[in-house]
C-alpha cells in the first residue's frame, strides 16, 4: 500500500487499482468537531478534482475532492451515524470511499508522506 | 478539501485586527484565534461541542470585550430617555432603575441598524448604559452622536471590558465570589464586587441560559478572568459555541438574522416594542413598523428543523413543496443540544406557520425540513417572583 497526499489535505491509500480516500489529521484538527459526513454512492463515476464527499463541522461545510479519476467501489456509510470518527481516526476508520482508478498516472503529481509533512509545516 | 473557514469572514474590517485585554490569556489557554468584527477573538478552546455542552450544564465564561459599551448622560431620566426614544422603538422612559431592555437602532424604513441592550443603573436619573455589537459600534456611535440633543452626551467606554458567565451554575459562581445576586430577576442590573473587584452586572446573556454579563475595568479584567476560571464549574467558551448556543436559543445575530433591510416586526421582535411606543410612534420608521403591526408583514423570521442530518447554512434557499423559492436561511448549523441541524431564516408569511413543510436547497438538492417555533432549546432565564 502506498499513501499519497494533496495540498487540499486529502489522503489516498493505493493498493493495486483501488484508492481509499480520506482527509488528513491536520485537516480534521482545522475543521474541529465533525457533525455531518456525506459519502458518495457506490457506482458513481468521479473525475480528478471533483467534489466526492462533504464533511461539515459545527462552523462550516467543506468539500472533499477526489485526486483521481475512477469509479466508487465502496463507501463508508457508517460515518453518517458517527461523523466524529473523522476526528478520532481520520487516516483510518474515518475513510470516505474507495475508488477504482482508471488513470493511475494521476498519482504522479501527488505528495508522499514526507513531502506532505513538509508542506503542512510550511503553512 | 476546501480550506475550512473559522469564524465569520470579516469583509468590513480590513485593517489589522485589534486585541482585547484578554488576548494573551486566550492564547495561553490554547484558543484558536480568528479575526472577528475587527478583533482577534477565540473561536474555540477545547472544542465547540464540549464547550457548548459545558455551558448548558454548568457555567461558560466568554470574553465579549469587543462589544461596545457607552453611556448616555443628561440632566435627568426623562431627558436622556427621550433622546434615545428618538432612535429606538423600546419604552425607555418607562425603564425602571436597576433594569435593562433589549432594543434596536432603526433607520427611516424601520430597518435595524444594530440591536442593543439599554440599562438604567439603580438610582440613576440621567444616565443610560448601552451595549452594542462590535462590528457596528463605530457606526452606531456616529449615528447616535449626530442625533442627540445638545444637552445629552455620549460617553464611549473604551476603558471597559465585558465578560459573560452563562449557564445554570453561573449564579452560584458569582454568589461564591461575594455578589449577592441569587434573587436577581432576568434583566436586572447593578454594581457588585467579585473577589474584591468592582463590576457592573446584568442578569442576561446570549445563550438562552440563566447567566450574567459582567462589565469590568480593562485594567482588572485579566485578574477577574483568572479568578472565575479557578472555579471548577467554569470553563472558557469561544465564539463557535457562542453561535451554536444563541442559534438554539432562537436569538438573532446582527448582520445575519437582522440587518438594515429587516424590521423588528418581520424579525419577530415585536415583544421588544412596548405598548406605548406602538401607540405613539416617534421612532425612525414608525409609520412602516406600525402599519406592519396593523396589517401584517410579507415575510417572517422562523425556526427551521431539517428532517435529516445535513446542516443548512446561512444563504441556503428555502423552497415550498412545489420547489418554488419562498425564502432564505439566515443562520444555520448543527445544534449540539438538539443533536441535529437547526436553522433560522425568513419565509413568505403564508409559509411561516409551525408545521409547514419546506425544502432547503443544499448542494443542489431540496432537503425536507419543517417550520418550527423558536427557540429550539427552551430558555432558562431566571424570573424572580413578583
Amino acid at each position: 500500500m502506498t499513501k499519497y497526499y494533496t495540498e487540499e489535505h486529502e489522503w489516498i491509500a493505493v493498493e493495486g487499482k483501488v484508492a481509499t480516500l480520506g482527509i488528513t489529521d491536520y485537516a480534521q484538527a482545522q475543521l474541529g468537531d465533525v457533525v455531518f459526513v456525506e459519502v458518495p454512492t457506490v457506482g458513481r463515476k468521479v473525475k480528478k478534482g471533483e467534489e466526492t464527499a462533504v464533511v461539515e463541522s459545527v462552523k462550516a461545510a467543506s468539500e472533499v475532492y477526489s485526486p483521481v479519476t475512477g469509479t466508487v467501489v465502496a463507501a463508508n456509510d457508517p460515518l453518517a451515524n458517527s461523523p466524529i470518527t473523522v476526528n478520532e481516526d481520520p487516516e483510518g476508520a474515518g475513510w470516505f470511499c474507495r475508488i477504482e482508478m482508471s488513470d493511475p498516472a494521476e498519482l504522479e503529481v501527488l505528495m508522499d508522506e514526507a513531502a506532505y509533512k513538509a508542506f503542512v509545516e510550511g503553512l | 478539501m476546501t480550506t475550512p473557514v473559522h469564524g465569520d469572514h470579516d469583509p468590513h474590517h480590513s485593517a489589522a485586527p485589534l486585541k482585547t485585554p484578554l488576548y494573551d490569556a486566550h492564547v495561553a489557554l490554547g484558543a484558536r484565534m480568528v479575526p472577528f468584527a475587527g478583533y482577534y477573538m477565540p473561536v474555540q478552546y477545547e472544542g465547540i461541542l464540549a464547550e457548548h455542552a459545558h455551558c448548558r450544564a454548568a457555567a461558560g465564561l466568554f470574553d465579549v470585550s469587543h462589544m461596545g459599551q457607552a453611556t448616555l448622560r443628561g440632566a435627568d431620566h426623562a431627558t436622556v430617555a427621550g433622546a434615545l426614544e428618538k432612535l429606538v422603538p423600546a419604552d425607555v422612559l418607562g425603564l425602571e432603575p436597576g433594569r435593562q431592555r433589549y432594543s434596536q437602532l432603526l433607520n427611516e424604513r424601520g430597518g435595524i441598524l444594530d440591536d442593543l441592550m439599554v440599562h438604567r443603573a439603580p438610582g440613576a436619573d440621567g444616565t443610560l448604559g448601552l451595549v452594542v455589537n462590535a462590528a457596528c459600534k463605530v457606526a452606531d456611535y456616529a449615528h447616535i452622536a449626530a442625533r442627540l440633543p445638545g444637552d445629552v452626551l455620549l460617553e464611549i467606554h473604551e476603558e471597559r471590558a465585558l465578560l459573560a458567565l452563562q449557564g445554570p451554575e453561573a449564579v452560584n459562581v458569582l454568589v461564591s465570589l461575594g455578589a449577592d445576586v441569587a434573587g436577581w430577576d432576568f434583566m436586572q442590573v447593578g454594581p457588585a464586587s467579585l473577589a474584591g473587584i468592582p463590576v457592573f452586572l446584568s442578569r442576561s446573556g446570549y445563550t438562552g441560559e440563566d447567566g450574567f454579563e459582567i462589565s469590568v475595568h480593562a485594567d482588572t479584567v485579566v485578574g477577574l478572568w483568572q479568578v472565575l476560571l479557578r472555579d471548577p464549574r467554569v470553563k472558557p467558551i469561544g465564539l463557535g459555541a457562542r453561535d451554536s448556543l444563541r442559534l438554539e436559543g432562537g436569538l438573532c445575530l446582527y448582520g445575519h438574522d437582522i440587518d438594515e433591510t429587516t424590521t423588528p416586526v418581520e424579525a419577530g421582535l415585536l415583544w421588544s416594542i412596548q405598548k406605548r411606543r406602538r401607540e405613539e410612534g416617534g421612532f425612525p420608521g414608525a409609520d412602516i413598523v406600525r402599519s406592519q403591526i396593523a396589517e401584517g408583514v410579507a415575510r417572517k423570521r422562523v425556526g427551521i428543523k431539517p428532517d435529516g442530518r445535513a446542516p443548512a447554512r446561512d444563504g441556503t434557499e428555502i423552497v415550498d413543496e412545489n420547489g418554488v423559492a419562498i425564502g432564505t436561511v439566515t443562520s444555520g448549523g448543527f445544534g449540539p443540544t438538539v443533536g441535529g441541524p437547526v436553522a433560522m431564516g425568513y419565509v413568505a408569511a403564508v409559509h411561516a406557520r409551525p408545521g409547514t413543510r419546506v425544502g432547503l436547497v443544499v448542494r443542489g438538492k431540496a432537503l425536507p425540513a419543517e417550520i418550527v417555533s423558536l427557540p429550539f432549546v427552551p430558555a432558562r432565564f431566571h424570573r424572580a417572583p413578583k
